[in-house]
């Protein structure tokens, strides 16, 4: 389990390490100048020079390679070119908004799509089948941002138990929860639907297994059979979606922060897009190489708890 | 009282909206004590019977009729569902074929019976743990203590027959329905198998259903037979009986395709299996190698391993020795038959004759070429020549292709033949293999497994070879099916000058069809000379015990009773710095090698 372990988070330091040496050079080669960019075209010669020499820009490229990996390591991602702020600093602000927001989507994808899907599978080609399936096929189909809208108009402007703007700066739990609801349910259920899928075709497989009929010769009950013997083997694919998932969940972030006007790492890249702050783009790479990096090292620590057998392989 | 009786069962399954019946009016009893054998070859509905009786078929694509009564619980196809839920696991006890996924991957070993225990016989978690490992020691699991917890992949399948057996024995079930429990074991892990499924039926009185195809290990364990084809009984009564009087032709020539071991003493010969349609003996001369002829293939030092990598750097950690300084020679018309239990290496040496696998060492001369120093392209050339049939006929044969193209590939690709010198050779093949011509046309699944596996040897004789490796090429096959490839490729033989070396662990087969045998044991070859000689008179210890072993079709030997063991073969794995000790092989008689122990 050790090496396991270790073997793992090797992969994940080299995987980390290739994406970052990417994400240097793709900011090296994009065309203008930072300095220019940041002091504007009026400038004159002497301040871009004195600027690019404050950014480290006249150094060799092997030199500011290794600067930029130096600072990664300690914590100096740079400074914003529009805020002035440190970048590490603008990031760990809304990072944990969201996280707030992933995570929680997160659970409520699993909370609902695994349930559905298992009830999905012992009912094959029966109504409740064909619910699930048409109802988890519109959630793969809908772009989260039309969901987004929807969700709104229906629970926060008709009905209004929700907030239209979740700022997310609530005091308390209950109003922070409030705040999250919305933007939780859109990204939570898109979530159940893949997983609703997954869990479903798993568990259809798992069903016909060898062991399941060993299972309901000891006369075992269905529900302990679905619940207890098959569930387990079922997902190995649904953590495999999970993890996938994740990446695309932070994508959608992005629509479903502007949306509901919620602070996020999805705001922020936006931002700084429309604005060029390169040095803060740098840094979003940087956090999101980092998240997708974590989530696959997670993936493959839960895989080893699920199934004993893979640990050993 | 019977314990079990099942009148007039008819098991119908819906396809395509009709409903057809695969057991038609089963009716068959079984006393307390005994051990009734549901006999049939594959298709019979001996398998759906005794998923019938415990009511595990699925429900809605299928319909049971007639009545089985169980002692004490009346007609169980009457039960309500959650009474039937109580019978099974409880009072009937169910072990499987397959003991490699009959038990749940992510689970203990432990856990599994202790869930029955808790499920039907209401013991607390600390009970049931102390019960589980008393039938763990029942069972005769080694070092059960710690078997307890660990997962089913870390137990070989002998050992995972036993959980399944601990399970289905955890309740004391009245009876027990063994559906073919040992046909995916070794043959000395079977006989450790039905020697522990009698001593539990001793101590405990239970009624066993056995159900086999293997008329061997009928003799072995049965008391009364039922036999089945295609869904209707065609004959029961007392083992004694029908093994010495089958009244039904169809019984008789279930019996005659049995390889028998011992038929053949005294002959040195290969013999074909005696016709089929009751004609006694089909009076074939012996297909006789020549012996002035050179050895088509003279295999020395053989030496093929595979490194275990492990740790944080993929090292090697570990080492298996899966071929062990292997020597042999094969004469033009003569078939060397490679012998010995899974993992023995046998199937790795094939591979590596033909370098499929890469041998580490050795040197393979082959028709007078060098097969170790031969170029990819020579190499290319050299398979022409040798050709391989494998054991599952199913997964060998591409799905989406005609067996007309699948023979003709061969050609085609060595450039041998091309457009309708092609579809004359394909049909000339089928004609070989007793195929009609019309067959070419066809598609892998609408054959049998028995035609299925005539098409690979078809494939493979496309290039005229002149050494066939056949991989346990007809394990799979029923007996009176395996009786007719076997005849087959003896007559292939006879006809065309073909060298085999034939893979198996079925040493009935083996004595049909070889000329020489080689006994092989964790990579080595323990004993190697003329089949007469090894089989009736084996020297070394683990012929000795693989040959007492295989069960004999004569209940007249029934209850010779073996001391009960669990031993297991160790594995070839050895550490990376193991050095394979010197071996020195000793002649015992003409041409008759043993190693020295």
């Amino acid at each position: 389990m050790t090496a396991f372990v270790i073997k793992r988070l090797a992969f994940a330091i080299v995987t980390l390490f290739g994406v970052l040496t990417i994400v240097f050079f793709i900011v090296r080669v994009l065309p203008g100048d930072p300095a220019l960019v940041i002091l504007g075209d009026q400038a004159n010669q002497a301040s871009i020079e004195a600027l690019r020499a404050r950014l480290g820009l006249d150094q060799p490229l092997f030199v500011q390679y290794l600067d930029f990996l130096g600072g990664v390591v300690v914590g100096d991602w740079g400074v914003s070119m529009v805020s002035g702020r440190p970048v590490i600093q603008e990031i760990m602000n809304v990072l944990p908004d969201t996280i707030e927001l992933t995570v929680v989507s997160l659970i409520l994808g699993v909370v609902v799509g695994v349930p559905l899907g298992v009830w999905s599978a012992i009912k094959r080609n029966k109504v409740p089948d064909y619910i699930v399936r048409i109802a988890s096929l519109l959630g793969l189909s809908l772009p989260a941002f039309v969901s987004a809208i929807l969700l709104l108009m229906a629970f926060a402007i008709q009905l209004r138990w929700f907030p239209v703007i979740s700022s997310g700066q609530g005091d308390t739990i209950g109003a922070r929860l409030r705040d999250l609801a919305l933007p939780a349910i859109n990204l939570g259920l898109i979530m159940a639907a893949y997983i609703t899928r997954v869990a479903r075709s798993a568990m259809l497989e798992v069903l016909n297994q060898d062991y399941v009929r060993t299972a309901r010769a000891k006369g075992l009950s269905f529900a302990v059979i679905v619940w207890r013997h098959c569930l387990r083997n079922a997902l190995i694919p649904v953590v495999t979606v999970v993890g996938l998932y994740l990446g695309i969940l932070i994508g959608n972030s992005v629509l479903t922060e502007i949306v509901f006007n919620r602070p996020g790492l999805g705001k922020l890249i936006i931002g700084a897009l429309n604005q060029r702050d390169y040095t803060m783009l740098q840094g979003m790479m940087v956090i999101y190489t980092l998240i997708v990096v974590l989530v696959n090292l997670a993936t493959d620590l839960v895989y080893g708890l699920i199934d004993p057998r893979i640990k050993y392989q | 009282m019977s314990v079990l009786s099942v009148e007039g069962l008819t098991v119908s399954f819906r396809s395509e909206g009709a409903w057809a019946s695969v057991v038609r009016d089963l009716s068959f009893e079984i006393g307390g004590g005994e051990t009734v054998a549901v006999v049939g070859e594959s298709g019979s509905g001996k398998s759906v019977t005794a998923l019938s009786i415990m009511r595990l078929l699925q429900e809605g694509v299928s319909k049971i009729e007639g009545k089985v009564m169980l002692e004490g619980r009346g007609d169980l196809l009457a039960l309500p569902d959650e009474t039937m839920r109580d019978v099974r696991g409880a009072e009937i006890g169910m072990i499987f074929q397959e003991p490699m996924t009959s038990l749940n991957p992510v689970m203990t070993a432990g856990f599994q019976v202790v869930e029955a225990l808790r499920r039907h016989r209401g013991m607390d978690r600390a009970a049931a743990r102390a019960e589980a490992l008393r039938l763990f020691d029942l069972v005769r699991i080694p070092d059960a203590k710690r078997r307890l917890d660990q997962h089913p992949h870390t137990f070989s399948g002998g050992m995972r027959q036993r959980v399944m057996i601990a399970m289905a024995m955890a309740c004391r079930p009245k009876l027990l329905i063994a559906d073919e429990p040992t046909t995916a074991l070794d043959v000395t892990i079977q006989a450790q198998i039905l020697e522990l499924i009698r001593e539990l039926q001793a101590d405990t009185g239970m009624a066993v259903m056995f159900i086999t195809h293997d008329m061997g290990v009928v003799a072995e364990i049965a008391d009364r037979v039922v036999v089945m084809l295609r869904g209707d009984k065609v004959e029961d009564g007392p083992a004694a009986e029908i093994f010495a009087a089958p009244r039904v032709a169809y019984t008789r020539m279930l019996l005659s395709a049995v390889p028998k071991l011992g038929s053949l003493d005294g002959s040195a010969t290969p013999r074909r299996f005696p016709d089929l349609k009751g004609d006694p003996d089909s009076a074939d001369p012996a297909n006789e190698p020549d012996l002035r002829a050179d050895e088509i293939l003279a295999v020395d030092g053989l030496v093929t391993r595979f490194d275990i990598r492990g740790g944080v750097f993929g090292r090697p950690v570990g080492r298996v020795h899966a071929v062990e300084n292997v020597s042999f020679s094969v004469r033009a018309g003569e078939t060397l038959a490679l012998v010995g239990e899974s993992g023995c290496g046998k199937s790795t040496t094939g591979r590596s004759i033909l370098r499929l696998i890469e041998p580490r060492a050795g040197a393979i001369r082959f028709d007078g070429r060098d097969v170790m120093a031969a170029t990819p392209t020579e190499m290319r050339d050299v398979r022409r020549q040798m050709q391989m049939i494998f054991q599952d006929p199913y997964g060998s044969l591409n799905p989406r292709k005609t067996v007309g193209s699948a023979i003709g590939e061969p050609l085609r690709v060595h450039g041998v033949a091309h457009g309708e010198e092609v579809e004359a050779k394909v049909v000339a093949m089928l004609d070989r293999v007793g195929l009609p011509p019309e067959h070419a046309l066809r598609f892998p699944h609408e054959f049998s497994g028995g035609q299925r596996q005539r098409v690979c040897i078809a494939r493979s004789l496309a290039l005229d070879p002149k050494l066939i490796v056949a991989d346990e090429s007809v394990s799979a096959l029923d007996a009176s099916v395996k009786a007719q490839v076997v005849n087959l490729m003896l007559d292939l033989q006879k006809d065309l000058g073909l060298a085999y070396i034939f893979i198996s662990h079925d040493i009935a087969v083996v004595e049909r069809i070889s000329h020489r045998v080689a006994v092989m044991l964790l990579g080595e070859i323990v004993e190697i000379g003329p089949r007469d000689a090894v089989l009736a008179n084996p020297r070394h210890p683990y012929t000795q015990k693989l040959i007492s072993a295989v069960p004999v079709p004569d209940p007249a030997r029934k209850g010779t009773r073996r001391p009960l063991l669990a031993d297991e073969i160790a594995s070839a794995v050895r550490p990376v710095d193991w050095t394979p000790p010197e071996r020195r092989m000793v002649e015992v008689g003409p041409d008759h090698f043993v190693m020295e122990s």
